[in-house]
């Protein structure tokens, strides 16, 4: 069952209270919890945060927007706050990272495979193959500094493989931007993946340049410093998809159907009944907050919006294993570079070339840190013990 | 009737559902097999020579850049500095102020660990026969907080500053986040809690050891005094969290039935069971653990 965006009329905007004790629920468990309930979690956080970022932006170029712009975000705090919280206290910033990884491999994917415009489906799998060579760094990263198993958080649904080597994403500022979308012809399902892939890249480059600092082995600081690199470089890109031209109430519009396609494909695939409860309380919140903003729309615009909403949901996110998906891209696009605007097998720019030789000229923390690395149930120290052995012959 | 039979059925089968562990490779056989082949077939990057990472850690430790700087030592409320700073008797105190400041921050945090430890098990849903009770934790965070207040009027008394956080005290207190974590996690069980506690007093024990012998040698009798008072009171604190530690470890594996039953050998009076755990003072080690431990 779909959503139509203009008819539901959820939760208005008054009704939508919080107070402190609802706002930290008992968090999810690492240990039980479905990786995916840690994957939503952790991506409708960068949602919300894509929501307050992108309020603050356009409040400081509009003044008479701002009152309506406040009311809203307040509530877009207070969710975040709700959901970023359901993360435990015993997931670490490395397990945390892992989880961080899994989002932009899998949601990532999912993207890609429904994204109809083919220009910008390639530009997501070219970001894919790049967090997915990160998840297999930071892999080793937790293996030989912390002696801990990354697939305890991945939960086997992702492969810990290279794929296109993090020393080589490094590229000059002007090869990470890309064409955007043409406002009045794109379809609203890239404009809702544009923010979503966007919001959740954005959080993560926030999320390792706030943890990056708190470990001790230069090595773990040097991989974050790295990996951080990267993910703005992806912010760079995926925000240059978005078209400029569009007004600021026309993004904000989008962005407030982007939470409400977000919590519908959490709901929708949630297993926890205690975290769907979340989902679906927070898509009645989006779609009051939706109302709200079409008014604002039609009073500034003078126009109605309508034309720029599709009438119903797009399919939601798919929360699955993309294994197969995953390794086709790897095998048929890792040789990809970015040239400019445009991705191929073609040689890079010299500018990318000299910025990147001047990046790793005292090294690469990415290729240190994985050195050999080949990862193994229960970290590279362990055996492989007679369960193991027959479990892979049960399947053979 | 037959409803709600259902409806438990499928309540039962869906907490089974939530409450399982999902992080071991065994949870997806299907999709394990699938990773496991693939990551066989890694190709890495850059081959392994096992010295990579120890040369970018080294190009640090060669920077050899100290965690911090002890305190300046106050004497009448002037900095002793300069020549008297870099003389032997300056050298000797600044270590014992070091490790006052490092059980300071120990026992002030161990104080409220303690608080928090008391609050989990007054709100505790039942009552377990083995384990700490209220008294006992209460008894013990009274004696952290006397030792804390101790070590302010040592750290005072030979011209220190006991607000400082010395470099052994920042250790102290990085190596204390996970029990602090593990403690005030309400999702954390008395006996997890206990592992945590059991930590720090093991910890906390040589600490005090390690003080005394320092005071000692540094002729300072009187703090020596005090530090052995304390350390047999911490003693206690080890031996009655191991005890319990080791009881609810057992009771969780056998039962609390069957270990009290396979204990009746240590003929306690009739009637104490049930009252037992009020009654016992928090310094008696209970006589039945001691015998499983020699085991």
């Amino acid at each position: 069952m779909s959503l139509d965006l203009m008819k539901e009329k959820g939760i208005p905007l008054d009704q939508q209270r919080f107070d402190w004790r609802d706002l930290v629920h008992v968090p999810s468990s690492k240990l039980d919890d479905d990786a995916f309930t840690r994957v939503r979690i952790i991506l409708m956080n960068g949602i919300e945060s894509e929501a307050l970022r992108f309020q603050h932006a356009c409040a400081r170029m509009n003044k008479e927007l701002q009152p309506a712009l406040a009311r809203v975000r307040r509530i877009e705090q207070h969710q975040q706050t709700l959901i970023n919280w359901l993360l435990p206290a015993d997931l670490s910033p490395l397990e945390t990272t892992i989880g961080f990884e899994q989002v932009a491999i899998e949601v990532t994917a999912s993207v890609a495979l429904h994204e109809p415009d083919e220009y910008l489906a390639q530009v997501y799998r070219f970001g894919l193959l790049e967090d997915f060579d990160h998840l297999y760094r930071f892999s080793a990263l937790m293996d030989r500094v912390t002696g801990a198993d990354a697939n305890n958080i991945l939960q086997s649904y992702t492969d810990i493989l290279p794929g296109r080597p993090t020393a080589l994403e490094h590229r000059a500022p002007e090869d990470d931007l890309r064409e955007c979308y043409n406002r009045n012809k794109a379809q609203p399902i890239s404009k809702l993946n544009a923010v979503t892939i966007m919001g959740g890249e954005h959080q993560t480059h926030d999320y390792y340049m706030t943890i990056g600092p708190m470990f001790a082995d230069p090595i773990a600081r040097q991989l974050y410093a790295e990996i951080a690199s990267i993910e703005e470089q992806h912010v760079t890109q995926y925000e240059s998809i978005i078209d400029p031209e569009e007004t600021w109430l026309e993004k904000w519009l989008m962005h407030e159907a982007a939470e409400i396609y977000n919590y519908y494909s959490c709901v929708t695939h949630e297993t926890n009944p205690r975290v769907k409860a979340i989902w679906q309380r927070f898509l009645d919140y989006e779609l009051g907050h939706l109302r709200y903003v079409l008014d604002v729309f039609r009073k500034f615009e003078k126009r109605e919006p309508e034309e720029l909403l599709p009438a119903s949901l797009p399919e939601p996110i798919e929360y699955k294993s993309h294994r197969e998906f995953v390794r086709k891209v790897l095998s048929e696009e890792v040789d990809l570079r970015a040239q400019g605007k445009q991705i191929s097998k073609k040689p890079e720019t010299p500018a990318t070339r000299q910025y990147r030789d001047q990046m790793n000229s005292k090294g690469s923390p990415s290729e240190t840190i994985a050195a050999g690395y080949q990862w193994r149930p229960g970290t590279e120290l362990a055996e492989e013990t007679p369960d193991i052995r027959k479990l892979q012959k049960r399947v053979a | 009737m037959k409803n709600r039979q259902l409806k438990n059925a499928k309540t039962e089968s869906a907490e089974a559902e939530l409450f399982f562990n999902r992080t071991g490779i065994m949870a997806h056989p299907d999709l394990s097999v699938e990773l496991i082949r693939a990551a066989k077939k890694t190709v890495p990057s850059l081959p392994r020579d096992g010295k990579q990472i120890a040369a970018i850690r080294a190009g640090y430790l060669n920077e050899n850049l100290p965690i911090g700087s002890a305190p300046v030592i106050v004497v009448n409320g002037s900095e002793k500095a300069g020549e008297e700073e870099l003389s032997a008797d300056a050298d000797r105190m600044s270590v014992l102020l070091d490790k006052l400041g490092e059980r300071l921050a120990f026992e002030r945090q161990g104080t409220r660990l303690y608080e928090a430890f008391l609050q989990k098990l007054e709100s505790a849903p039942a009552e377990h026969e083995s384990g700490p009770s209220t008294e006992d934790l209460r008894h013990i965070c009274n004696e952290e907080l006397e030792h804390f207040k101790l070590l302010q009027r040592a750290i005072s008394g030979v011209g220190g500053d006991a607000t400082v956080q010395t470099p052994s005290a920042d250790i102290a207190g990085v190596l204390s986040r996970g029990i602090i974590e593990i403690v005030s996690d309400p999702r954390t069980t008395i006996p997890q809690t206990l592992q945590a506690i059991l930590n720090a007093e093991l910890a906390d024990n040589d600490g005090w050891q390690m003080l005394k012998d320092l005071a000692g040698e540094l002729g300072y009798s009187d703090l020596e005094e005090q530090c052995e008072k304390a350390l047999q009171e911490e003693q206690e604190h080890l031996e009655n969290v191991r005890t319990w530690l080791s009881e609810m470890t057992l009771a969780e594996a056998l039962g609390e039935e069957a270990l009290f039953e396979s204990d009746a050998a240590d003929s306690e009076p009739e009637g104490e069971r049930g009252t037992r755990k009020r009654r016992r003072p928090a310094n008696s080690g209970s006589s039945r653990s001691k015998k499983r431990r020699k085991k």
